[in-house]
């Protein structure tokens, strides 16, 4: 694949949380040696717990880390269009300028992107206007142009946040983030406080607007399940590094690294009345992550080199990389069936 | 057999607003249901939020009053618990697991510090070494032990890890019936197994019945008995858990069926909106309709 | 503990100072234990000596030895402010977790009660107070009283905290736990309020010296009791700006704002460092 179908190129990027409180210091390698591309018109899923540093890392990818987070090494860039950019490199005027227009974030939390006290079109003229470049009556029309195309009504735009209900504000903070047409879109946790029913909607509606621009989106949740649908390709991150990554179907059917297998083959599903199991012990602490792969405490396979080398992420298959000594031997916990394959 | 909990015409009305504009939401709507002591079950509770399944939880625990019918622990109801010796004495049959494990532990205080609390009031112990031999026990319960968290704070202890000693807590009186909220919602997805199977496993070698209450279908289909499925805080269908949710019947059951992300068939990229017509459709023709019995203890609402 | 202290001390400027000034203040005051003379006692020197060797204070116009009076007169000082502080937070503790954790129509009458004393006028009662007692008003009885005066803007601070930690889950894990009211209140909920009682007990003594230095200078309190009201009053009294007898009033008053800026500079401190996110942080949590 030639390089400049990628948006985003990640190279051996280490962001680090570096504090000292009252003459303790400590250093939390939140994103450690993390090297991936993403490419054009795809969504690509961030798998991982809590505290496995996926938050910090879409952080960094956004350009949008506040100290005590720094990046202590490795390059990021950009490219939209003819502009190439390293957010680290740029300028701050530059970092600016692509945000919105080139770059925008769907958060967790709709609130908090969305003036409480304000109806919902102010918060469309105090983000977009500007990014967008346009007067006034265009962004009104191509705003109501893209409100509809993704089935909601312009009324919206009139209403105060605390009047539409969780799931209505989610669709329109999304519907906010994507109106300047961003090539790259990066949302964290979307849909995690939304209930079943909605959440689908939403996912159905970011798959969609997805679609319709071409756009990139990284899209972040600790849930298996939802990449299952959304993602094209899937990184799962495990303490601060990237162990695995590949297509989703790939991923699902036939993981190679036991961390993705046992994400893959635990999840319960309706209709299957087989016992799952949970992985022993604990996430690690990433200000003192154990030596070698750091998954070797937990994992079933762990031999003697897991304990002392890390395991690099190496290509085992079709744009399928892994970090395990071991990959060859990890076999799916459950077989997932593939109506797709079946018809073929 | 005698009746566990016996939740009859059960209905909460919460008064909202000023003295001018009062109104009047009703959470929970008519509710019934019994377990029996002796067969200890897991009785899962469905519904999105605002479906009144946490109210009914709350009520069931004694921390909100039905506003109409009665809730029943033990031949005993919640207005007779007035005084302290009786809610001790609740507390001792029926124990709460709440959502947020690190919420539910105060951070600047050793988790022990409840389990001992709980030994040393509900179960009246006095001496040090039983009281350590009651946590030590409960503990093993959960696949712990008292030298693993003794003196340890909540923020060293992992979600899961968390959740299991609240279960253990929960334990120490040796109670009939837990009540859990959403208690893996907040758990790492690989230790989320962990405490699932830790549920059943307190039904099937401790003899615990578990009301279970997410809005997780597919947990709720790996270790339930029965199902209560609750919409806009009626019950719209209730049953054996594993009939109910492979085939449904109400159309909110099967619109909550049909939102479940599966995994089959991942990464094809097919998704679609759910559509909430049928369910809107059978809202308005049975909402405030009534149950009636079906083949093997299903119970439907239909319209009137 | 000791590790904290020696922490605070080498990387907050602010508690190294503050703790310098109220450490040198309290030395001195400590010093009067091993006093040579009585305070009570006149013309036991020659009077209106300037600073000296002999005299490091100087002495006033009353023939006593500054250094000695003045040493006497922080120590009461002090005593009245710590005295006061602590009824003052016994009280505005109770009060506040009480309403803050029982609610219901407990919190609406210690409220009211907490309203009346809100809008009581301090000043003028605390010198009705030296009209009905004069003599018989000793540093104990108007410690108690102004205790008592000092507490509601504390107490609603405390009851809108415990209302927050009310609601939280672990306090109804502790209900199910089988603790008590008083177990939850004064063990789980009292370590949440413990950073607003430290630093208000701080601002609390500034308020209560305050107070008595402004009784004192104006001549409504027991004045053969020497503090650092006393001592500018009888200063006053006697005309030592005008006599020339400066030091007896520059003295006391550099100390005294010496104290304050010391006690200030802690509460600041102490605030920044019992912040309980940023204790939780440091003990390496969330």
């Amino acid at each position: 694949m030639a390089d400049t179908d990628d948006i985003l190129t990640v190279r051996g990027l280490k962001a680090y949380y570096q504090m000292a409180y009252f003459g303790i210091e400590r250093e939390v390698r939140a994103v450690d040696d993390v090297t991936l591309s993403i490419r054009r018109n795809e969504i690509y899923g961030i798998a991982g717990e809590s505290s496995s540093g996926k938050t910090s890392l879409i952080k960094v990818l956004a350009a949008a880390i506040r100290p005590p987070l720094k990046v202590v090494d490795g390059s990021l860039t950009y490219r939209f269009g003819d502009l190439e950019i390293d957010p680290y490199k740029a300028r701050k005027e530059e970092v600016d300028a692509i945000r919105w227009k080139h770059l925008s974030y769907i958060m967790q939390g709709s609130m908090s992107v969305l003036n409480p006290v304000r109806r919902i079109k102010h918060s469309f003229t105090d983000f977009a206007l500007r990014p967008m470049g346009v007067p006034k009556n265009i962004f009104w029309e191509r705003t109501k142009a893209h409100l509809e195309r993704l089935n909601l009504s312009p009324d919206v735009l009139n209403a105060y946040p605390h009047e539409l209900s969780g799931g209505m504000r989610q669709r329109v903070t999304i519907a906010l983030a994507t109106v300047c047409q961003p090539e790259f879109i990066i949302a964290d946790e979307p849909t995690t406080a939304l209930d079943v029913v909605v959440q689908k909607d939403v996912l159905a509606m970011i798959r969609n607007v997805q679609q319709q621009m071409g756009s990139s989106v990284v899209f972040v949740t600790h849930d298996m399940s939802v990449h299952a649908n959304m993602a094209d390709r899937i990184g799962i991150v495990y303490a601060g590094r990237l162990v695995e990554e590949g297509p989703t179907r790939t991923l699902f059917t036939a993981p190679k690294h036991p961390y993705t297998a046992h994400l893959v083959g635990s999840l319960p599903r309706i209709g299957d009345t087989s016992a799952k199991s949970a992985l022993e012990g604990r996430p690690p602490n990433l200000a003192d992550p154990p030596p070698g792969c750091r998954f070797h405490p937990r994992c079933p396979l762990a031999i003697e080199k897991c304990k002392t080398e890390v395991p690099p992420l190496a290509t085992v298959g079709e744009s399928h990389r892994s970090a395990c000594w071991r990959a060859d031997d990890v076999r799916p916990l459950t077989t997932i069936s593939h109506r797709a394959e079946a018809v073929l | 057999m005698t009746t566990l909990l016996d939740v009859r015409n059960v209905s909460k009305r919460f008064a909202m607003g000023g003295i001018l504009s009062r109104k009047h939401v009703d959470a929970v709507i008519d509710v019934s249901f019994t377990l029996e002591s002796g067969t200890p079950e897991i009785f899962t509770i469905i519904g999105e939020s605002g479906s009144g399944k946490t109210t009914l939880a709350r009520m069931i625990l004694g921390l909100e009053e039905p506003s109409e019918g009665d809730i029943n622990f033990e031949g005993v109801s919640a207005a007779e618990r007035k005084d302290r010796a009786a809610r001790l004495s609740f507390m001792r049959r029926v124990q709460p697991v709440f959502q947020n494990p690190f919420e539910a532990f105060n951070p600047l205080k050793q988790v022990e510090r409840y389990l001992e609390a709980t030994a040393r009031t509900l179960l009246g112990l006095k001496d040090k070494a039983e009281i350590e031999a009651a946590m030590d026990g409960a503990l093993q319960k959960v696949g712990l032990s008292y030298r693993e968290i003794k003196g340890r704070y909540a923020h060293e202890l992992s979600g899961g890890q968390l959740q299991r000693v609240a279960i253990a807590r929960a334990l120490i009186p040796e109670p009939a019936l837990l009540i859990t909220d959403e208690p893996v919602s907040m758990v790492d997805a690989s230790l989320r197994m962990s405490i699932v199977n830790l549920l059943r496993d307190l039904r099937d070698k401790f003899g615990v019945s578990v009301i279970y209450i997410t809005h997780d279908l597919a947990t709720a289909y790996y270790i339930s008995d029965r199902i209560m499925i609750m919409q806009k805080g009626y019950v719209v269908e209730m049953g054996p858990a594993r009939p109910v949710l492979d085939a449904p019947e109400h159309a909110y059951s099967r619109l909550l069926k049909e939102s479940v992300l599966s995994i089959e068939d991942a990464g094809s990229g097919k998704l679609e909106p759910a559509d909430r017509s049928m369910a809107k459709a059978a809202w308005e023709a049975t909402g405030e309709g009534q149950l009636v019995a079906r083949d093997g203890g299903r119970l439907v609402r239909v319209a009137r | 503990m000791f590790a904290v202290i020696r922490d605070l001390t080498r990387y907050n400027i602010e508690f190294a100072i503050g703790c310098l000034l109220v450490g040198i203040i309290t030395l001195f005051a400590l010093a009067s234990f091993f006093a040579p003379v009585a305070p009570t006692m006149i013309y036991t020197v020659p009077p209106d000596m300037p600073p000296s060797m002999t005299y490091w204070f100087g002495t006033n116009s009353r023939g006593q030895d500054l250094f000695w009076q003045l040493s006497y007169a922080f120590r009461n000082t002090l005593t009245f402010g710590v005295l006061v502080a602590i009824i003052s937070r016994i009280i505005s503790i109770t009060v506040g977790l009480l309403a803050g954790y029982l609610g219901g129509w407990v919190d609406r009458v210690l409220m009211f009660f907490n309203d009346i004393f809100v809008s009581l006028p301090i000043f003028p009662l605390l010198i009705l107070v030296y009209f009905v007692l004069r003599s018989n008003l000793d540093m104990f009885t108007l410690a108690l009283i102004m205790g008592c005066l000092g507490w509601p803007f504390d107490a609603r601070l405390i009851r809108s905290v415990s209302l927050g930690l009310r609601h939280r889950e672990f306090t109804r894990h502790a209900t199910f736990s089988g603790m008590s009211p008083r177990k939850i209140m004064f063990e789980e909920h009292l370590p949440y309020v413990m950073p607003i009682v430290l630093s208000t007990a701080i601002a609390n003594m500034i308020w209560s010296i305050g107070m008595e230095v402004t009784l004192a200078v104006l001549g409504f309190t027991n004045l053969n009791i020497p503090t650092v009201g006393t001592t500018l009053y009888w200063a006053n009294n006697h005309s030592a700006m005008i006599v020339g007898v400066w030091w007896w009033i520059l003295i006391p008053v550099v100390l005294i704002v010496a104290l304050f800026i010391g006690l200030f500079l802690l509460t600041v401190s102490l605030n920044e460092y019992i912040d309980p996110r940023s204790r939780l942080r440091r003990m390496g949590g969330a």
